[in-house]
């Protein structure tokens, strides 16, 4: 039975227009040719996981209506100072298609990726409606490029420099922003290291009402704070700079003012060197507060008690491990709303614990708290028990990221391998979208997440398992999976080889300090066309040593591409069978 | 931010220094205890005191752990086989065991200083642990939330104080300190000692001691020969020397 539907393509196109989630547009795309063709006319923003895995060229070909463009590069593990400098991410030549052929282009976000002045510069002059910039722990600019876009873009909206490394030649790029200028609305500067022009600044928060998120770096002193904050008393997420100065009463009670005057403030960060005496100021608006992040606050147990037991409402807490365990018994008791907890180290690399923050304070995190999704945890010991107890207090967690500060680090009761304990969390938790692993950990671990890790999409293994087989559970189990990245374990060629068709499903594989032969390497390259096979190692050309020998790093990722050109010296793409037809008819 | 190992760090090492197989809880074995270490100071000065209970249950002696909570074998006289390396005639403070589960540091005081005078009640030492072979990438932090850690722990300029004749190592925060008159307050806090008043010409005339620090360029100088914010940024440590020796430093003398 046939249906022939002859709608006119402008009411379709009406119909996809609220179609906003990539996934039904991509299916929406799926359904027949001519649904194709409406679709892609219409499509107005597109997200490209992997910058690698599709040239700008077919993108701009196939979206010509873009808007909006969100691009990654380096993998993950760049985050940790794994992918050499150097390794890639260049948005360059996006950005140079983009200024030719999308002049409507709206808002880039970029995350991972090395920009430069002159991109940004491009940037600016190219697309007339530009709003939104987002740069993620982004580098390759200084603050001339950042100048370039306050001079020329009049209706940005958003400048977000999340993270990124930003040469920082002189806080004057702000005063770039012309008097015109008004349309702000989220301005995150957190990252740069020099003071940038306070007077400019606060004109600048001054005449755009709009404005709704501020986060200032570090140098802006915490006694010009009131004053930037009466210029914008309709902020919404707020960044403070250095939270600390001279103690004097006015001070406090301008800034107990200038915040309580903030009617709208539900996110707090920043806090760099906190002296505890001003945090009182932030009291009276605890309550309004669902998001806090004080993972550069050097404050103490006593004092994060005080301050997040007022946090009732409080969704998001990132936090330093000077919390303790009793402060996240405080926290489990207070904060029954709480969907997001990350604790992160003060002293990653003492050898001694600094703290009293052990498993407990996680546990009873996941027994107050009934609605925690997402887990960021390091801490220095764990044991299958706590696991065991987490995972069925909160099957409903999401994400779930532990890192035991020592590699290897057994059940500190037990002295038994945490298998058990991570096979609870799989098993449980039917929704676990990421897992991130830690201590000691055997191929048990890997068959619990084959088994049961049927959502997972994201995996983060170090230092864990004994064989191939361990890597062969995870790629033969694991439906959703779409990154997985490995360092520092014993796998090799046989569980990467039997699998090789799970890699195209999948975004990207990284396996650095593993056991993958040269071989295995090349023979994937020739076999999987669809994939680039990239052997990363700066020992040198890998046909120097012999086969069997195992790469430094191997990042493999499904791209329709083929193999990138701008590979600096240590980068390899293994060729695929035509292109080595080609080499030898040279 | 700075820790202070005081008399708990032992109790911070034992959870590291576990020793053989698991299971067997019970007082008397040798598995599953703690091994006590103390370390006084940094190895290169000073005392180094290792303390290991010994007891005589078995026929072969054998290295009895203690427990979180102190156990002292009522038959044996722990002080006498205590193996401590020290200079001798000096006497190591008297732990405060806690038989508290929880890891405390006394990271409070380094808070409090700020405010008040220097004053280290419960450590009568510093202690900078080992610094740990790093793995490229672990833990993985991401590198501005690393330097940011150790930007806020360099915001405070540390340098080791000693004193001759002293078994342990201090370590002060010069941003504490306003000028000389408080530094050398705070000195003579910790030190219990009186330094005297500084005069340009005779250096610190009529104490018994004379405060002194290397300088950048590695000469020994006399604390308070140059202006204070120089001094600040080029001072690498301080020792406090018997003033019979400091006679010769100083510039100009």
């Amino acid at each position: 039975m046939a249906y022939t539907f002859s709608f006119p393509e402008e009411v379709l196109e009406h119909v996809f227009s609220f179609i906003e989630s990539e996934k039904d547009r991509s299916a929406i795309s799926l359904v027949c040719k001519s649904w194709y063709e409406i679709e892609r006319w219409c499509r107005r923003r597109v997200f490209v996981g992997n910058c690698y895995a599709v040239s700008p060229v077919m993108v701009i070909k196939r979206f010509p209506e873009l808007r909006s463009i969100a691009l990654k590069g380096k993998p993950h593990f760049a985050d940790f100072n794994l992918v050499p400098e150097g390794w890639g991410g260049y948005v360059c030549p996006w950005i140079a298609a983009m200024a030719c052929a999308l002049p409507c282009l709206e808002e880039i976000r970029l995350k991972r990726m090395v920009i430069t002045d002159e991109s940004l510069e491009l940037v600016a002059k190219s697309f007339k409606n530009f709003k939104v910039l987002v740069l993620t722990s982004c580098e390759g600019f200084t603050t001339d490029g950042l100048a370039a876009i306050a001079a020329n873009c009049r209706n940005l909206k958003e400048l977000d420099l999340q993270e990124s490394e930003v040469e920082d030649l002189s806080g004057h790029w702000l005063s770039h922003f012309p008097d015109s200028y008004t349309s702000l609305v989220s301005l995150n500067i957190s990252c740069l290291g020099n003071e940038v022009s306070l007077s400019a600044l606060e004109r600048l928060l001054g005449r755009c009402p709009n404005l709704q998120t501020l986060r200032l770096n570090r140098a802006v002193p915490l006694d010009r704070l009131p004053n930037l904050l009466s210029r914008c008393p309709q902020l919404v997420e707020l960044g403070t700079g250095v939270y600390s100065t001279e103690l004097r009463p006015e001070v406090f009670s301008n800034l107990e003012a200038a915040f309580s005057g903030c009617k709208q403030l539900k996110s707090l960060s920043g806090f760099w060197d906190v002296l505890p005496s001003y945090l009182p100021a932030v009291y009276p608006i605890c309550s309004r507060l669902t998001s806090l992040n004080l993972s550069y606050a050097t404050i103490q147990t006593y004092d994060l008690i005080k301050l997040i037991s007022q946090c009732r409402n409080l969704l998001r807490l990132w936090v330093l491990d000077y919390i303790e365990d009793a402060g996240l018994y405080a926290l489990a008791a207070s904060c029954k709303d709480l969907r997001e907890l990350r604790v992160f180290p003060s002293d990653p690399f003492g050898l001694d614990p600094n703290v009293a923050l052990t498993e407990q304070g996680l546990v009873s995190v996941s027994e107050g708290c009934p609605k925690l999704q997402s887990v960021l945890y390091f801490c220095r010991q764990m044991s299958n028990a706590a696991l065991y107890t987490i995972a069925r207090n909160r099957p409903n967690l999401t994400r779930f990221r532990l890192c035991i500060i020592e590699p290897r680090t057994p059940d500190y009761i037990t002295r038994e391998p945490l298998d058990s304990g991570f096979g609870a969390i799989v098993e449980h938790c039917k929704d676990l979208q990421r897992l991130s692993l830690s201590g000691l950990l055997t191929d048990r671990v890997f068959e619990y997440i084959g088994t049961y890790g049927k959502k997972l999409e994201m995996l983060s293994v170090a230092f864990a398992g004994e064989s191939d087989l361990g890597l062969h559970h995870v790629l033969s189990g694991c439906d959703n999976l779409r990154k997985l990245e490995i360092r520092d374990c014993p796998f090799g060629d046989k569980a990467l080889l039997a699998n090789a068709a799970k890699l195209e499903t999948m975004r990207s594989l990284w396996m650095s300090s593993c056991s993958v032969s040269y071989g295995a390497c090349k023979l994937l390259g020739q076999k999987m066309p669809r994939l680039n096979v990239e052997v990363i190692d700066e020992r040198g050309p890998p046909d120097s040593r012999p086969i069997s020998c195992p790469v430094e790093k191997l990042y493999i990722y499904r791209s329709i591409a083929g193999p990138r050109l701008d590979m600096p010296g240590f980068v390899w793409t293994m060729e695929d069978d035509s292109s080595l037809r080609l080499e030898s008819s040279r | 931010m700075r820790r202070q190992k005081g008399p708990s760090l032992h109790m911070t090492w034992s959870c590291f220094l576990k020793i053989n197989a698991p299971h067997s809880h019970s007082a008397s074995g040798p598995s599953n205890g703690w091994v006590s270490v103390s370390h006084s100071c940094p190895p290169t000065r000073g005392t180094f005191s290792f303390k290991a209970a010994v007891t005589a249950t078995d026929t072969t002696t054998k290295v009895k752990m203690e427990s979180r909570s102190v156990i002292y074998a009522n038959h044996l006289n722990l002080k006498a086989t205590e193996l401590r390396l020290g200079l001798p005639g000096t006497t190591e403070e008297p732990k405060k065991e806690k038989t508290v589960h929880a890891i405390r540091n006394n990271k409070r005081q380094v808070r409090q200083t700020s405010e008040e005078s220097i004053s280290i009640s419960k450590a009568s030492h510093v202690h900078t642990p080992p610094a740990k072979a790093k793995i490229v990438g672990w833990p993985p932090i991401r590198s501005y939330r690393k330097n940011s850690l150790q930007e806020s722990e360099g915001d405070g300029i540390y340098v080791k104080v000693s004193m001759d004749g002293a078994p342990y190592l201090r370590k002060i925060d010069l941003k504490l300190y306003m000028g000389y008159p408080q530094l050398l307050k705070a000195l003579e806090t910790m030190f219990k000692l009186t330094i005297g008043e500084y005069s340009e010409r005779e250096g610190y005339k009529g104490s018994e001691y004379a405060p002194t620090y290397e300088d950048k360029d590695g000469d020994w100088m006399l604390v308070g020969d140059v202006p204070w914010d120089m001094f600040k940024t080029s001072c690498k440590r301080l020792r406090i020397m018997k003033a019979s020796e400091a006679r010769g430093l100083g510039c100009g003398v």
